[in-house]
């Protein structure tokens, strides 16, 4: 028992305390930059928007009410009006705050999954894998992502499993780029070299003591890379390439009143408006979490 | 220098091998018979001795890797193939689209270059100031601007609402056409300009050297314009390189909103007729245009700073 007491009270070790104290520092910082607040509170009511769609919107995102209904201006009972057959606007891009926040977090996962495990093998070994993986990632980003993207879309179909695809597979480059340079510049660091001297494996040194110290630079490329993907899927899905009907998604909202826009105006303007939030919030939150976590990356 | 220019000649050349290579995988992998796609549904059935004829003719009867060695080697010498749909060859196709996107492309990068690098230096000139912050403000509102909903927007304004500007396809040349369309695709690249010249500008006026034009008394316009402004723009015209890459991406997509008869157009409306050739001779084309602004950008990057062509 006394043990367990001494347990639970004993102070935190030195390298704890520091960790701590940075991250304390880190939160106060980020609580103090206007725009990383302003992002964050942005991205945080996209995200209540999208998790509760199904409380919040007023009608259903897929039906349309009446023909008499259809292409309702802005007004009681459908405050950003109705589309084409009808169907409330702020109710589907209710869901499609769904459908992009999704899209975002999907890419997100995977982009920084394949990324971070090339560039920290990249980056650790060197010599032939490193050369290999450059080649490959010089390759991808020697073309413009979203352009690649539609090339990939056009080969394996639209749906939105496969825009979660294109877009990952498409954006994980810029990840592997990053890491791989943090890598061989932290590799080089006593507390890595002290790692090899008491023959830590390999694959410990890299998650134990490389992938935390890359960790800042990663939470920014995040941020701003959801903001790439939710802006990519919209595009695909203005094209028609991305997120098919009768699925809310902004991009294909914004595609569909492209048609009516001399009629019926609210169609474009309201759901192009929640991409446009959406991006700027994350933007926001992104250089704000840059300028906490890693102002060398500052522009 | 010439050293140098070959140096970076020499790099590209893999970098556009391993783009055909991926191109032709990606092909390759779409389901279907690419034969298939020549049936005119109009005129009944297909005879496969014909069939079979035109596989030979094309290649298409050999294994992969020869297929690939036969596309890499009529792509060197510039046949991409032919259109399924339109039944001419791709390379013309490109050729009598590319003058659309090249004239659309120009105009937006020269929109975006001089607003950009006004409000950049402005921002870092007058910094910490409401002029600095209205600067910064707009700029991210640019990059954060979804390309298609600002070409809707503009579209709403000055052609439904207004009727002031023509807002679909080129009007055979005429300027006005293209004032909406350059706008809307110059828009989210003059926001990275701004900020990548600010940021250049603040680093370069914070040197000795800069201190030093002021201490001789010079005046402040003097000092911005003859002195900080040329080093500035080192990483705005590598920038400018980079963000052509994009520009690429978003002129598809303009291209769509205005019906704006470019490349991208050609790429979107081949990519419904599943005209597979068409898709992989623009793409193949576009990545060679990327590749090419890229390294004319790094051979006035080593001009201009002499460090780089020495490293």
């Amino acid at each position: 028992m006394a043990q367990a007491v001494e347990t639970i009270v004993a102070p935190a070790r030195p390298a704890e305390r520091v960790a701590i104290q940075a991250a304390q520092e880190m939160r106060r910082r980020l609580l103090r930059h206007p725009s990383a607040l302003a992002g964050g509170a942005i991205f945080v009511f996209m995200v209540v928007v999208a998790v509760l769609a199904d409380y919040l919107a007023p009608f259903h995102p897929y039906e349309g009410y009446t023909v008499r209904n259809s292409l309702h201006p802005p007004g009681s009972p459908f405050w950003l009006g109705t589309d084409d057959v009808g169907r409330d606007i702020l109710s589907r891009m209710i869901h499609g705050a769904r459908i992009s926040l999704t899209v975002g977090l999907v890419v997100q996962t995977i982009s920084i999954t394949i990324g971070t495990t090339l560039g920290l093998i990249a980056g650790y070994f060197g010599r032939a894998i490193d050369d290999l993986v450059s080649a490959v990632t010089t390759v991808f980003m020697a073309f413009p992502s979203l352009l690649f993207a539609i090339v990939v879309m056009a080969v394996i179909g639209p749906s939105i499993f496969n825009v979660f695809l294109a877009l990952g597979v498409v954006t994980w480059p810029a990840v592997c780029r990053l890491v791989r340079g943090e890598v061989l510049s932290l590799k080089e660091r006593e507390f890595v070299l002290a790692a090899h001297a008491i023959g830590a494996p390999a694959a410990r040194t890299m998650l134990r003591h490389l992938l935390p110290n890359c960790a800042g630079p990663i939470i920014v490329v995040a941020t701003l890379g959801m903001a790439g993907a939710i802006l990519a899927e919209a595009s695909l899905s203005f094209l028609g390439l991305g997120v098919q009907p009768p699925t809310p998604s902004w991009g294909s909202m914004l595609a569909q009143g492209r048609d009516f826009m001399d009629q019926a105006w609210w169609m474009t303007t309201f759901p192009g408006a929640a991409i446009f939030v959406t991006i700027l919030g994350l933007n926001l939150l992104g250089d704000g979490l840059r300028d906490v976590l890693d102002p060398r990356l500052r522009v | 220098m010439l050293a140098f220019v070959i140096r970076r000649l020499v790099t590209v050349v893999p970098i556009l091998w391993g783009i055909s290579l991926i191109i032709f995988v990606l092909m390759s992998v779409v389901p279907g018979d690419p034969i298939a796609g020549l049936i005119d549904p109009r005129q009944g059935t297909f005879d496969p001795k014909a069939a079979e004829e035109l596989r030979q003719q094309w290649g298409l009867d050999r294994p992969k890797h020869e297929q690939y060695l036969l596309f890499l080697g009529n792509a060197i010498r510039g046949d991409l193939g032919r259109s399924l749909h339109q039944r001419s060859p791709v390379t013309s196709l490109v050729a009598e689209r590319l003058p659309a996107t090249a004239r659309l492309a120009i105009a937006a990068m020269l929109y975006a270059t001089v607003v950009g690098v006004a409000m950049g230096i402005l921002a870092a000139v007058k910094r910490n100031t409401w002029a600095d912050t209205a600067s910064m403000v707009i700029a991210l509102m640019g990059v954060s601007l979804p390309v298609f909903w600002l070409g809707l927007m503009l579209m709403l304004v000055f052609g439904v609402i207004l009727h002031v500007l023509p807002v679909s396809g080129m009007g055979g040349g005429d300027l006005r056409y293209l004032i909406l369309p350059a706008l809307t695709l110059g828009s989210v690249v003059t926001g990275v300009i701004a900020r990548v010249t600010r940021s250049a500008m603040l680093n370069v006026i914070q040197q000795d050297y800069i201190l030093t034009a002021r201490s001789k008394g010079l005046a402040d316009r003097t000092v911005i314009y003859r002195h900080a402004l040329k080093n500035a723009l080192i990483p705005v015209v590598t920038i400018v390189g980079v963000q052509t890459g994009g520009l690429l991406a978003g002129a598809v997509i303009t291209e769509t909103v205005f019906n704006w008869p470019g490349l991208g157009r050609l790429l979107v409306q081949s990519i419904f007729q599943r005209d597979l050739p068409v898709v992989q001779g623009v793409v193949l084309f576009l990545a060679l245009m990327f590749a090419t602004v890229n390294l004319i950008v790094d051979l006035i990057y080593g001009f201009i700073d002499p460090r780089i062509r020495y490293a």
